[in-house]
C-alpha cells in the first residue's frame, strides 16, 4: 500500500482517470441504449467500437496520414480529428446496423428467449473480431502523430495538456447532445416510449424497429467517435482491443445504471478514476481488482447502479 | 503405466527408424512459433529465416528436399503442449526450429524431449529453459542471464542511471529479464511495478514512475504493451531514458508509441544487427520476403542451416541429429555455435547489442559491455 503516490499525484491520476472514464462512457452509451431499450446486451458493441479504431487509421492513411508521417498544422490537425470522428461513427454505426439486422432482428422475429440473444451477441463479436484479426494478420496498427501534448493549463503544479482537453471535452459534448437529442425531440421520445412500454407505443404508432435501428445507431456513433479518442490517446488499436474496453465500459454502464445515459457518464467516469487510484495504491497489477470490488459494493448497496435504470422507467 | 510408456515409446522409434533409415530424403524440420496473435510479428520473422535456409537447400538438394512444416502457437502456452504432441507423432519431424516464446517453451519442450524431437529455439531466451532437464534443447542466441547484465550494464556504464524504475510484464520471458536486470542494478533500482497483457492505459504507472524520480525506465516485456506505455509516458511529460529486450526490439514499437515519443528508446538484443552479418543474407532475405530482416531471422536461419547440415550428413533419425548438434561447431551468419551440455550457447560466443530508435527507426548502437 503507498498513500504517498496517491496524495503526490493526486491531480495527476484524477486527470488522467477522468480522460481514460471519458472513453469508457462513450462506449458505455452503446450498451446502456440498447439494453435501455431491448432489455439485451449487447456483447458485439465491442467490436463496434474496435471497427471504429480501423475506420479512424484508414481516414488518416486516406488524407497520407501514417505512422512517422509527421504533424501537419492546427487546422488541419481539427479537420483530420473530425474527419476521423465522421468516418468511425459511420462504420461503427453501420457496423452496429448490420449487427442487428444479422444477429438480433431474426430472433426477434421468432419471439427468442433471451439467452438465444446473448449466444448471438457474443458469437457476433467473435466473428467480427476474428475477422479483423485475420484480415490484419493480428499486427497493431500504429497511429499517425497527429497532435504533439501541450501543457493547455495547470492545476496546482499539475499540467493538464491539450490531448486530455479534447478527450474530456469531446466526450462530454457527444453525451450532452446525445441526452438532448433523447430528452427533447421527437424521435427521442420515441425511444423512450418504446423503452417503457414496447406494445403500447406500437399501438401510439410508434415503428418500433425503427426505433431499434435509431439505438444501435446512435450507440454505434458514440462509440466510433470513442474509438478516435482512443486512437489518439494510446496510439495503436489492434483487432482485440475492443474486448477489455468493453468489458469495461459494460461494466460503467452498470455501476451508473444500466438504461441510464446520465449513469453511463457517471459510471465511466467514476470507474477511470477509481482504477487509477487503486493501481496507485495496490500497485499496477491490482488495478483491475479494486475496480470490480467497487463495483460489487456499489452494486451491494444500490442493485440498480448509481442512478437507476430510468431510461426504461415511467418518471411519475 | 510406465512400462507401457517407455514400450510405446520404443515403438515409435523403431517405426521412425523404419520410414527413414538409409534414406535422406523427405524429412522435415518444423518451425514452432506464433504466426497469429498481438506478438506475431517474432513469429513470423523467425518462420521467414528458416524457410529461406531450406529453401536454399532445396534448390542446391533439388532430388533430395526437406520440407518445413509450419506449427502455429499464436505464442499462447496454452496451445504448446497440443501442437508439440503433434510434432512428436510426425516421425517424419526430426527438429524444431523454435519454440518461438519462453512460456510455450516451458510447455512444449519436455513433451518433444521425450521423444528426441532436436529442438534448436532462434528466440526463446529464459535462462530457465536450459536448466529443465530436457536433453534435446539448444539455443542459438544468448540467453536473459546475458542479456540482462548487458542491459543492466549498459544502464550503469553508458546511459550512467543514478535512478531505474523497472517494469515487467509477468510473463516467463519479462518477468526473467527484469530479475537480471535488478540483480545486477542493486540499489540502483529505485521501485519496480508489474503491468497486465493488453493494458492500454497507463495513467498511475506513468504517475509513479515520475514520483519515484527514476532517470530510466527498464521495461521488461513485448512491444504491445510497451509501445502505448511508451506514447502515455512521454505524452504526459515523463523524460526518464526508455531501456527494453529484445521483445521490444521491432518496429511495431515505433509505429505504436510514435516516432517522437519512441526517439532514443535503447533496446537490448542478443541478436547480430544484420549489417553485421556475413554473407548475402540480408539482401536475399528481402529478395524472398519483401522485407528487411527482423529481430531473430538471421537466428533462425542458422539454426534452420545447422539442422540441415546434420540431414545432410546422413543423420536422419531424432537420435542421431541430436547427437549431431551437441558436438556442431561451425560458423553461422550472426556467430560461432558451440552448444554447451545444458544447451545453452558456449558464452564466448554470445554477444549482446545495444540497438537506439532514432529517427523512425531501430539502429545498432553498440555492443553492450560484458561482466
Amino acid at each position: 500500500m503507498n498513500f504517498h503516490n496517491l496524495t503526490h499525484g493526486f491531480v495527476d491520476l484524477t486527470v488522467a482517470g477522468l480522460t481514460q472514464g471519458a472513453i469508457y462512457a462513450l462506449v458505455a452509451l452503446g450498451y446502456t441504449l440498447v439494453y435501455g431499450v431491448l432489455r439485451l446486451i449487447n456483447f458485439a458493441h465491442s467490436e463496434v467500437f474496435m471497427i471504429g479504431t480501423f475506420a479512424a487509421a484508414f481516414v488518416w492513411a486516406w488524407f497520407g496520414y501514417t505512422p512517422g508521417s509527421g504533424t501537419p498544422g492546427a487546422v488541419a490537425v481539427i479537420g483530420l480529428i473530425l474527419l476521423a470522428m465522421l468516418g468511425g461513427a459511420v462504420a461503427s454505426a453501420g457496423t452496429a446496423l448490420v449487427v442487428e439486422r444479422v444477429a438480433y432482428r431474426p430472433l426477434r422475429r421468432r419471439n427468442a428467449p433471451s439467452l438465444i440473444f446473448l449466444i448471438s451477441a457474443i458469437g457476433a463479436s467473435v466473428a467480427l473480431s476474428e475477422s479483423v484479426g485475420v484480415a490484419t494478420g493480428r499486427r497493431p496498427t500504429g497511429m499517425p502523430d497527429l497532435l504533439v501534448p501541450k501543457q493547455a493549463f495547470m492545476i496546482g503544479n499539475t499540467p493538464v495538456t491539450n490531448l486530455q482537453l479534447l478527450i474530456l471535452g469531446s466526450a462530454l459534448l457527444m453525451l450532452v447532445g446525445l441526452d438532448t437529442f433523447i430528452n427533447r425531440t421527437r424521435l427521442g421520445r420515441g425511444v423512450r416510449a418504446v423503452a417503457q412500454n414496447p406494445d403500447v407505443a406500437a399501438l401510439m404508432g410508434v415503428n418500433k424497429d425503427r426505433v431499434i435501428m435509431l439505438i444501435f445507431l446512435l450507440g454505434g456513433g458514440m462509440a466510433g467517435v470513442a474509438a478516435v479518442l482512443y486512437n489518439i490517446k494510446v496510439g495503436q488499436t489492434d483487432a482485440s482491443v475492443g474486448f477489455v474496453l468493453g468489458i469495461k465500459a459494460f461494466t460503467a454502464a452498470v455501476l451508473g445504471g444500466i438504461g441510464n445515459l446520465r449513469g453511463a457518464l457517471l459510471g465511466g467516469l467514476l470507474l477511470g478514476v477509481v482504477e487509477q487510484y487503486g493501481a496507485s495504491i495496490f500497485g499496477n497489477q491490482w488495478q483491475d481488482v479494486v475496480a470490480f470490488l467497487v463495483l460489487v459494493v456499489v452494486l451491494l448497496f444500490r442493485p440498480t447502479g448509481l442512478l437507476g435504470e430510468s431510461l426504461g422507467r415511467a418518471r411519475a | 503405466m510406465a512400462g507401457l510408456l517407455v514400450g510405446a515409446a520404443a515403438c515409435a522409434k523403431n517405426n521412425n527408424d523404419e520410414t527413414t533409415s538409409g534414406s535422406n530424403c523427405g524429412n522435415e524440420i518444423a518451425f514452432f512459433g506464433a504466426l497469429t496473435g498481438g506478438n506475431a510479428q517474432l513469429g513470423i520473422n523467425i518462420r521467414d529465416g528458416a524457410k529461406l535456409a531450406l529453401d536454399q537447400y532445396n534448390k542446391a538438394n533439388s532430388s533430395c528436399q526437406v520440407k518445413l512444416v509450419e506449427k502455429d502457437s499464436a505464442g499462447d502456452p496454452a496451445q504448446a503442449s497440443g501442437l508439440a504432441s503433434s510434432v512428436v507423432q510426425d516421425a517424419k519431424i526430426l527438429g524444431v526450429v523454435g519454440p518461438a516464446f519462453s512460456g510455450e517453451s516451458k510447455v512444449a519442450n519436455p513433451i518433444l524431449s521425450k521423444q528426441g524431437v532436436v529442438i534448436l529455439t532462434a528466440s526463446a531466451t529464459n535462462p530457465a529453459l536450459a536448466q529443465q532437464g530436457d536433453k534435446t534443447f539448444h539455443r542459438a542466441l544468448g540467453n536473459d542471464a546475458s542479456q540482462g547484465p548487458g542491459a543492466a550494464l549498459y544502464i550503469k556504464d553508458v546511459v550512467k542511471s543514478k535512478k531505474t524504475f523497472v517494469v515487467d510484464d509477468a510473463s516467463e520471458y519479462g518477468k526473467g529479464l527484469a530479475d537480471q536486470v535488478k540483480k545486477v542494478l542493486g540499489s540502483v533500482v529505485v521501485k519496480s511495478a508489474v503491468v497486465k497483457e493488453k493494458q492500454v492505459d497507463f495513467g498511475s504507472l506513468v504517475n509513479d514512475i515520475k514520483a519515484s524520480g527514476a532517470d530510466t525506465v527498464f521495461w521488461g516485456g513485448y512491444y504491445r504493451e510497451a509501445a502505448p506505455f511508451m506514447k502515455q509516458f512521454r505524452d504526459n511529460g515523463g523524460k526518464a531514458t526508455f531501456v527494453a529486450g529484445d521483445g521490444v526490439k521491432d518496429d511495431a514499437f515505433v509505429k505504436g508509441a510514435g516516432e517522437k515519443e519512441a526517439e532514443g528508446a535503447i533496446l537490448t538484443c542478443p541478436c547480430v544487427p544484420p549489417e553485421k552479418l556475413q554473407g548475402t543474407f540480408a539482401a536475399d532475405y528481402k529478395a524472398a520476403t519483401g522485407r528487411d530482416p527482423g529481430t531473430y531471422s538471421a537466428e533462425a536461419f542458422d539454426a534452420a542451416n545447422i539442422l540441415l547440415s546434420g540431414i545432410k550428413a546422413g543423420n536422419t533419425t531424432r537420435e542421431k541429429l541430436n547427437t549431431y548438434v551437441n558436438n556442431y561447431t561451425g560458423k553461422g551468419i550472426t556467430t560461432t555455435f558451440k552448444f554447451q551440455s545444458d544447451g545453452d550457447l558456449d558464452p564466448s560466443a554470445v554477444a549482446v547489442w545495444a540497438y537506439k530508435v532514432q529517427g523512425g527507426k531501430i539502429i545498432a548502437d553498440q555492443l553492450a559491455p560484458k561482466p
